[in-house]
C-alpha cells in the first residue's frame, strides 16, 4: 500500500507538470526561437493528428495507405469552399468540422470498399492512385465550372471563430498577448489531445483488438467470427475522419489552400512519421510526427552555416531536406525497422528475423 | 476516324515506352515480389545522364549526325543506370530480403526520393531541353501523321522487347531467372546463384529503363527531375494490367495502357460534353490500375495470384 500511494502522486505530479509545459510551450518557443517557430509548433500538432489518424489504418488495422493525404485534402477543401468568398458561403466552424469529418469518412469508405480484397503492396498502390486522382481533380475542377479554382487554390478562407472570438486576430487577456499562432496552438492542442484519447480508447476496445487480429492474420480473424469487411471499412472511415478534421483546421489556420499542399510526398511523409516513430504506438507516432515536422525546419540553419563557412550557399537547404529524408528512410529500415519507439507487439514480430523461411506475419505472408 | 487513328498511333508509341519501363517492374516483381518504387527514378536518371552527354556533344559542335550523338548519350546512360540498379539492389533491397514486406517497400520509397533529390540538386528544378538534332520527317497514313521519331521509338522498343523474350526463353540466364521466379529456395538448391540472378535482373531492367528514359525525353523534347514518378507509376500500372510477373503481360499492358490513355485523352472532351478535358489524361492510368486490381488482380495474362499481394 505504501508503494502505491507515492507512485500515484508522482503520476499526477507529472501530468500537472506536462500540462503546465504544454500550456506555456508557445510562449517559451516564442521567446527562445521566434514567432515563426510557434507556427511550426502548430504544424507539428496538425501532423500529429494526421499521423495518429493514419496510425489507425496502418498501425492498428495493418492496411497500408499511401493516399492518406486525400482525406486531409477533402477536409481542407470542404472547409475552404464553404467558408470563403469562393461561393460566398461563410458557414460556422461548428457545422464545418463535423461535416468535414463525415465527408472524409465517406471518402474513406469509398476508397475502402473496392480495395477490401487487396493487401500490402497492391493496397498501397491503389490508395496512392486514389490520392493522385483526388489531386488531379482539385487541380482541374476550375473549368468549365469553377469549383476548386484550380492550381491557384482558394484564398481568403475564414479563420475559426468560437464564441465571437476570431482566431485570426491577436487578442489580449490579462496583459498577455495571444497572437493568431498562439490561439491556434491551444485549439490544435485540444484537438490533438482528443485524437490521442480516441486512439487510446480504440486500441484497447473490442474494435482495436479485432483490428490487431486482422492485421496479424486476416484468415484466422475471419474464422474467429470477426467481420473483417466491416472492420476494415471502419478503420478506413475513422482514419479518414481524423484526416478530414485536421484538413479543416489546416485550411482555417493557413487561410489559403492549393492542390500543391496535398501531393503524394505529403502522404509518404505522414506514413514515414508513423513508421519511423513506431507503428501502432501512440507515443512513437507522435514523436515521429514531431521530429519530421521540426527537423526539416531546423535545416534552414544549415544555409546560415554554409554562408558563414563557405561565404555562399553551396546546396540549398530546401533541396537537402528531402535528400536527408530519403536517406533517413533507407537507413531506418536497414538498421531499426521497428521504429524509434516500437509497440511491444511489433518488436516481437521484427525480432523473428532469424527464421528466414517463416517471415513474421506483417501484412501479407499468406501464399 | 482521323482522330481515332492518330490517337491510336500516339498511344502505341507511348505504350511501347511504358512497356519497356514496365518490364523492369515485372521482372523484379516476378522474382522478389517487390514493387521497385525507385525504378521510375532510374528511368529519369537515364534520361538526365543521356541529355547531359548529348548537350555536351552538341555544345562542343561535334560533327556527327544527330542519331549518332543521341546513340552516344544512350550508350553512356545504359551503364550508368545498370550500376545504379545494381547498387540499389545491393544496398537497399538485399539486406531486407527476409524482412517483413513493409520494410523494402519503405526503402524503395526512400531510394526514389533520394534519387529525385540528387537529380534536382545536380540538374536543377527547371526542365532540361532535348536539343533538336533528330531528323523531323513525318509520314501520312490514312489522315493521321506519324513522325520518324515515333516510328523509331516503336521499332526500337519492339526490337528490345523481342530480344528480352529471347533472352528469357532461350538462354541459360533466362532459365535461371525463370527458376528463381518460381521459387527462390528451390532454385538455389538446384545450384542457381540466386544473388547473381537477382542482381542481373535489376541490371537488365535498369538498362531497359535507361533506353526508355531517353525515348521519353526525345518524344516530349524535355526531361525533368520529377518525370520518373508518373512514368514509373504508369509503367507499374501497365505491369499490373498485363499481369505482374509476366513478361509478355508487361508488353501487352504497356501498349494497351498507352492506347487507353491516348484515346481517353482524345475523347474525354466529347464524352463529358466538354466538362473534362485532356488535362485529365493522367487519371486514366490510375482508373485502369484500380479497376484491374479490383476486378482481376492477376491481370490479363498473369496466373492467379489472387489476394496474395
Amino acid at each position: 500500500m505504501r508503494l502505491v500511494a507515492p507512485t500515484r502522486r508522482n503520476a499526477w505530479l507529472s501530468f500537472v507538470l506536462l500540462g503546465l509545459l504544454l500550456g506555456c510551450l508557445p510562449f517559451l518557443v516564442d521567446a527562445g526561437l521566434g514567432r515563426s517557430w510557434v507556427r511550426i509548433l502548430d504544424f507539428a500538432l496538425l501532423y500529429m493528428m494526421l499521423a495518429l489518424g493514419l496510425n489507425i489504418v496502418v498501425g492498428y488495422a495493418g492496411l497500408l495507405d499511401l493516399g492518406y493525404i486525400a482525406f486531409y485534402a477533402v477536409g481542407a477543401y470542404l472547409y475552404a469552399l464553404l467558408a470563403s468568398p469562393q461561393f460566398g458561403l461563410h458557414l460556422p466552424f461548428w457545422v464545418l468540422l463535423p461535416l468535414g469529418a463525415c465527408v472524409a469518412a465517406v471518402f474513406g469508405m469509398l476508397l475502402g470498399a473496392p480495395t477490401l480484397r487487396l493487401r500490402g503492396d497492391y493496397l498501397a498502390i491503389v490508395t496512392l492512385g486514389f490520392g493522385e486522382i483526388i489531386r488531379i481533380f482539385m487541380n482541374n475542377l476550375d473549368a468549365p465550372v469553377n469549383i476548386t479554382n484550380g492550381p491557384q487554390g482558394i484564398t481568403l478562407i475564414d479563420p475559426i471563430v468560437i464564441g465571437g472570438l476570431s482566431f485570426g486576430q491577436t487578442h489580449e487577456f490579462a496583459g498577455i498577448r495571444f497572437s493568431s499562432a498562439h490561439s491556434y496552438y491551444y485549439l490544435f492542442l485540444a484537438a490533438t489531445l482528443l485524437v490521442i484519447f480516441l486512439s487510446m480508447r480504440l486500441q484497447d476496445s473490442r474494435i482495436g483488438r479485432a483490428w490487431a487480429a486482422i492485421r496479424e492474420d486476416e484468415t484466422a480473424a475471419a474464422a474467429m467470427g470477426i467481420n473483417t469487411r466491416n472492420l476494415k471499412l471502419l478503420a478506413f472511415a475513422m482514419g479518414a475522419s481524423f484526416g478530414g478534421v485536421a484538413g479543416g483546421l489546416f485550411a482555417a489556420f493557413q487561410g489559403f489552400i492549393s492542390p500543391e499542399s496535398f501531393n503524394l510526398l505529403e502522404s509518404i511523409m505522414i506514413l514515414c512519421m508513423v513508421v519511423l516513430g513506431g507503428m501502432g504506438n501512440i507515443a512513437g507516432v507522435m514523436l515521429g510526427a514531431f521530429l519530421l515536422t521540426v527537423l526539416p525546419e531546423a535545416l534552414r540553419y544549415v544555409g546560415d552555416v554554409q554562408r558563414w563557412y563557405f561565404g555562399r550557399i553551396l546546396v540549398d537547404p530546401a533541396d537537402l531536406r528531402m535528400l536527408l529524408f530519403g536517406l533517413a528512410l533507407v537507413g531506418m529500415m536497414l538498421f531499426r525497422p521497428e521504429g524509434m519507439i516500437p509497440s511491444a507487439q511489433r518488436r516481437r514480430e521484427f525480432q523473428h528475423q532469424d527464421a528466414p523461411d517463416e517471415p513474421p506475419p506483417l501484412y501479407d505472408q499468406q501464399k | 476516324m482521323d482522330i481515332f487513328l492518330q490517337q491510336l498511333i500516339n498511344g502505341l508509341v507511348l505504350g511501347s515506352v511504358y512497356a519497356l519501363v514496365a518490364l523492369g517492374y515485372t521482372m523484379v516483381y516476378g522474382i522478389l515480389e517487390l514493387i521497385n518504387f525507385a525504378h521510375g527514378e532510374v528511368t529519369m536518371m537515364g534520361a538526365m545522364v543521356a541529355l547531359t552527354v548529348i548537350g555536351a556533344l552538341v555544345g562542343a559542335h561535334v560533327d556527327l549526325p544527330g542519331i549518332l550523338i543521341v546513340a552516344t548519350g544512350v550508350l553512356v546512360a545504359i551503364p550508368t543506370c545498370m550500376l545504379l540498379g545494381f547498387t540499389i539492389e545491393r544496398v537497399a533491397y538485399r539486406p531486407l530480403r527476409h524482412a517483413p514486406r513493409l520494410a523494402p517497400l519503405i526503402t524503395a520509397i526512400g531510394v526514389s526520393i533520394l534519387l529525385q533529390n540528387i537529380a534536382m540538386i545536380v540538374w536543377g528544378r527547371q526542365y532540361v531541353k532535348f536539343p533538336a538534332i533528330l531528323p523531323s520527317g513525318s509520314h501520312q497514313i490514312g489522315g493521321a501523321t506519324i513522325s520518324d521519331l515515333q516510328i523509331f521509338i516503336l521499332v526500337l522498343s519492339l526490337g528490345i522487347m523481342a530480344g528480352l523474350v529471347l533472352l528469357v526463353q532461350k538462354t541459360k540466364l533466362g532459365r535461371a531467372m525463370r527458376a528463381t521466379a518460381q521459387s527462390l529456395q528451390v532454385a538455389s538448391l538446384m545450384g542457381v546463384n540466386v544473388n547473381t540472378v537477382i542482381a542481373l535482373t535489376f541490371i537488365i531492367g535498369s538498362a531497359l529503363a535507361a533506353v526508355a528514359g531517353v525515348m521519353v525525353a526525345a518524344y516530349y523534347g524535355l526531361a525533368h527531375y520529377y518525370m520518373g514518378f508518373l512514368l514509373g507509376l504508369k509503367a507499374f500500372t501497365a505491369a499490373v494490367l498485363g499481369g505482374i510477373g509476366n513478361i509478355a503481360g508487361a508488353m501487352l499492358g504497356g501498349l494497351l495502357l498507352g492506347v487507353i490513355e491516348s484515346l481517353g485523352a482524345g475523347y474525354i472532351g466529347d464524352l463529358t460534353g466538354g466538362f473534362m478535358g485532356s488535362n485529365y489524361q493522367d487519371v486514366f492510368a490510375f482508373l485502369v490500375l484500380i479497376l484491374v486490381l479490383v476486378l482481376r488482380p492477376s491481370g490479363l495474362l498473369g496466373e492467379h495470384v489472387g489476394e496474395r499481394a
